[in-house]
């Protein structure tokens, strides 16, 4: 990963995270996994189509994860739920 | 150095050959037909080390030769009125992405009506695709154009469209000097892409751009535009210098010396237009001519130095500004002139249209009703 | 054999924070592609939700080095680069392993705008391997309509819902006798990653299309995605197969309704999910559409049984 300054010459743009901004923040509902239910199948992880679940930890990364609700619905064993945040 | 007698057409071939090109794509349209057809048999029979790509139409043609180009290869394409219309949308694409493609484009008049014979309106369409321009004269200053239009590309990152009147020069023989290889690979280093596909270290180009950077991304490739006169100028020097081959710098000037008046104009027509020089000049008219070799960046101060204060300037224009007075180079030199407010004065005609012959004694009669004489 | 989910590499392509919608399916595939590529590959898009997605530059949400190209370009742009490339390794001017030049291309840019290039790279059989992301709209412009939109489909130019048949893409493709062909679902993202890898380790011109709902334009709740992917496959509605040389194989739910080992899913509940089929719900004449909607299934089933059979 670069971090590199733009060229002024040249529209290039360098991989990042948050290319699209901190997209945690568009996130109405968040889900939460339940380790005790978790049988590691690692379906949340393959169908996150943001990438932000740990593939080791299943850890999700809660600045980017933007709620989609995709691994909530695939759990085989219902261990991960969708939750309002309170704050 | 050795000399050829061949065709416009297979002497851009062999231009392209010597300047060494990676890649070729190009698709057929007269009067271009021939230089694809030549390239894509000197691939196969070996005698260019390069990947011809047989595309299925010019839009895809300019396509694939800028895609070529982000691999950090030497590109080249050639083609003519409609195709080159067709590659509009990709021409602005190219100067976007500031890649020194080369093209030769064989001036042939637009569709509608049908025509297969040469007028300029097809490459001053792409006037403000930012691109480069040359106009040439004759088949040596097509092939020494070429090699010189990959230096000034490479140097300043924006490709280069040159030009050669359809038939007139494309299918017209002529001695071509070509010379030795290793002469042009000195001319022709090789040079680093802007930017290239690089596995190492991913970066995407030319994605969507917010209007805080988009403006300065334009405003450089105007500014480098401007820049390139100046390599131009070096390139045809340095050229001279390497093979003793030289038709102008920017402008090709013939009998300017003393003149007060000038005729103004560019490609085949002015090369015939020395002959009329000549003549008129026996009547006894101050007369010079000034072959525009470069359209784009116009050379408004290379012109204005030729011209004193109360000249005369004849605008011959082989295309159509439409719906304003005038041609095109009529327009482009009136407004080149604007902030010199002296006698200057400028006369028009359009002329040659479509394919019209241009003799030189057509075109001297032209210019004396012109001046009223 | 199959890779299964904790097989799958751990490269990620796509990064985190980017642009597209929640439970968008073209960066999940994306995500799968890179995994099957590795990262010695290269990429052209056209202008599509993935592009949007992509964010502004000087940031790139993807980490491949991605060309963006005109709308109807990428079969030619794609050609370029590999013929350059081949150019280039062969004079030396590069070293290494040539990397694996793909395309990332809606449904709008292949089945449409783009189809002219993307035919004659294929009649060329030009090494590169095409693929479309099918969401069966222009998403990126607000959702209209597209040669992939299926009857019925309603879209911004099609409120009323489509009248007409989408076209065959996968099937026109493989009538250019190319060397790989396959479709894909993500509900399925191991075989989807299985046919990646295979077209990696082909010459010559891949095509894979793989289903992509699109919860903003098929009006949907985010977290069905997979789930619809899943019914689209089920119902018959998405048929998965995949072609060597020309052999047509079905693949897995495909396979069983292909040998009649399983009934298809109710088509009524995969158009019932989606908001883009809720004329149909509302619709006097339901029964006689859906009707209509199965025959066709059927009749695709049917007609594919005896195009494999070849
Ligand atoms: C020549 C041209 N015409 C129209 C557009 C506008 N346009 C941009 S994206 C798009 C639709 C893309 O649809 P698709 O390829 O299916 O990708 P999606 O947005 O669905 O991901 C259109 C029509 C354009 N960029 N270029
Ligand atoms: S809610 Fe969506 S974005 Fe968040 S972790 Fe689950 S699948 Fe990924
Ligand atoms: S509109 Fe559809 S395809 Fe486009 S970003 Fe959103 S979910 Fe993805
Ligand atoms: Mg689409």
């Amino acid at each position: 990963m670069a971090n590199k300054i733009y060229d002024e010459k040249y529209p290039v743009s360098y991989p990042m995270h948050g290319a699209g901004g901190k997209t945690g923040d568009w996130r109405l509902l968040t889900p939460r996994i339940d380790r005790e239910k978790c049988s590691k199948c690692m379906l949340c992880w393959v169908y996150c189509p943001d990438a932000v679940i740990d593939r080791e930890t299943l850890e999700i990364d809660y600045e980017y994860c933007k709620g989609c609700g995709i691994c909530a619905r695939e759990c085989p064993r219902k261990a991960i739920v969708m939750i309002r945040e309170e704050e | 150095m050795k000399t050829i007698l061949d065709t416009g057409c297979h002497i851009v071939a062999q231009a392209a050959k010597s300047a060494k090109v990676d890649f070729v794509s190009a698709y057929p349209i007269t009067p271009q037909t021939s230089v694809v057809e030549e390239i894509a048999s000197m691939v196969q029979r070996g005698e260019i080390d390069c990947r011809f790509l047989p595309v299925e139409g010019e839009h895809s043609a300019m396509a694939a030769c800028v895609a070529a180009a982000a691999t950090g290869a030497r590109t080249f394409t050639a083609t003519s009125s409609q195709g080159l219309l067709y590659m509009h949308e990709v021409l602005h694409m190219a100067s976007g992405c500031r890649f020194p493609i080369v093209m030769a484009n064989v001036n042939r008049g637009v569709f509608a009506p049908w025509t297969i014979w040469v007028d300029h309106q097809d490459s001053l369409s792409q006037r403000d695709t930012g691109w480069l321009q040359y106009y040439c004269a004759s088949l040596q200053e097509v092939f020494d154009t070429i090699i010189q239009a990959y230096k000034v590309a490479e140097q300043i990152k924006i490709p280069i469209m040159v030009n050669l009147d359809g038939f007139v020069l494309s299918h017209c023989v002529m001695a071509v000097q070509i010379p030795d290889q290793e002469i042009i690979d000195r001319f022709l280093p090789t040079v680093e892409p802007a930017w290239r596909f690089d596995p190492q270290n991913p970066t995407s180009y030319v994605s969507v751009t917010g209007p805080d950077l988009y403006e300065g991304f334009r405003t450089s490739l105007h500014q480098d535009q401007l820049k390139a006169l100046d390599l131009m100028v070096q390139a045809a020097r340095e050229y001279q210098e390497l093979t003793g081959l030289y038709h102008g710098d920017l402008l090709d000037l013939y009998r300017c010396d003393d003149a007060n008046t000038f005729v103004f104009a560019m490609g085949s027509m002015a090369e015939e237009l020395k002959l009329s020089v000549d003549i008129l000049r026996e009547e006894g008219i101050k007369i010079g001519l000034i072959r525009l070799r470069v359209f784009r960046p116009f050379p408004k101060e290379a012109i204005s130095k030729v011209l004193p204060e109360d000249a005369t300037v004849v605008v011959l224009d082989r295309n159509f500004a439409f719906g304003h007075e005038g041609g095109i180079l009529f327009s482009e030199l009136k407004d080149a002139l604007f902030t010199r407010r002296d006698n200057v004065r400028l006369l028009n005609q359009i002329m040659g249209i479509g394919g019209i012959d241009l003799t030189y004694q057509y075109m001297a009669e032209q210019v004396k009703n012109l001046l009223g004489l | 054999m199959a890779t299964s989910i904790k097989d799958l590499p751990r490269d990620e392509v796509v990064m985190k924070g980017h642009g597209a919608c929640a439970g968008c399916p073209s960066t999940l595939a994306l995500r799968i592609a890179g995994k099957a590529f590795g990262p010695n590959a290269v990429c052209v898009m056209t202008p599509s939700c993935t592009v949007a997605s992509l964010g502004l530059i000087p940031k790139a949400a993807y980490d491949y080095p991605i060309l963006n190209v005109c709308f109807a370009t990428a079969g030619s742009s794609a050609s370029g680069i590999v013929y350059a490339y081949e150019s280039l390794y062969k004079k030396g001017k590069l070293t290494g392993e040539m990397p694996t030049v793909f395309t990332w291309i809606g449904d709008g840019g292949t089945y449409d705008i783009g189809l002219q290039a993307i035919s004659a790279a294929a009649e060329r059989n030009d090494n590169y391997i095409f693929i479309c992301y099918n969401n069966e709209a222009y998403s990126n412009t607000g959702v209209q309509r597209s040669g992939a939109t299926p009857k019925f489909a309603a879209t911004t130019t099609t409120p009323q819902g489509k009248m007409e048949d989408k076209k065959n893409m996968p099937l026109l493709m493989l009538d250019h006798q190319i060397p790989y062909l396959a479709t894909a679902s993500l509900a399925y993202p191991t075989d989807f990653y299985d046919k990646l890898v295979k077209a990696k380790n082909t010459r010559g011109f891949k095509y894979i299309e793989v289903f992509a709902p699109c919860c903003t334009g098929w009006k949907f709740p985010s977290s069905d995605m997979i789930r619809i992917s899943r019914m689209a496959v089920t119902s018959g509605a998405w048929l998965l197969y995949e072609a060597e040389n020309g052999k047509i194989k079905f693949n897995g739910p495909t396979a069983k309704i292909m040998e009649g080992k399983v009934e298809l899913s109710p088509l009524e509940d995969y158009f019932s999910c989606q908001g883009r089929f809720a004329s149909i719900n509302r619709a006097a004449n339901k029964e006689e559409i859906i009707a209509e909607a199965k025959n066709k299934i059927l009749a695709d089933i049917e007609f594919m049984k005896k195009r494999a059979a070849f």
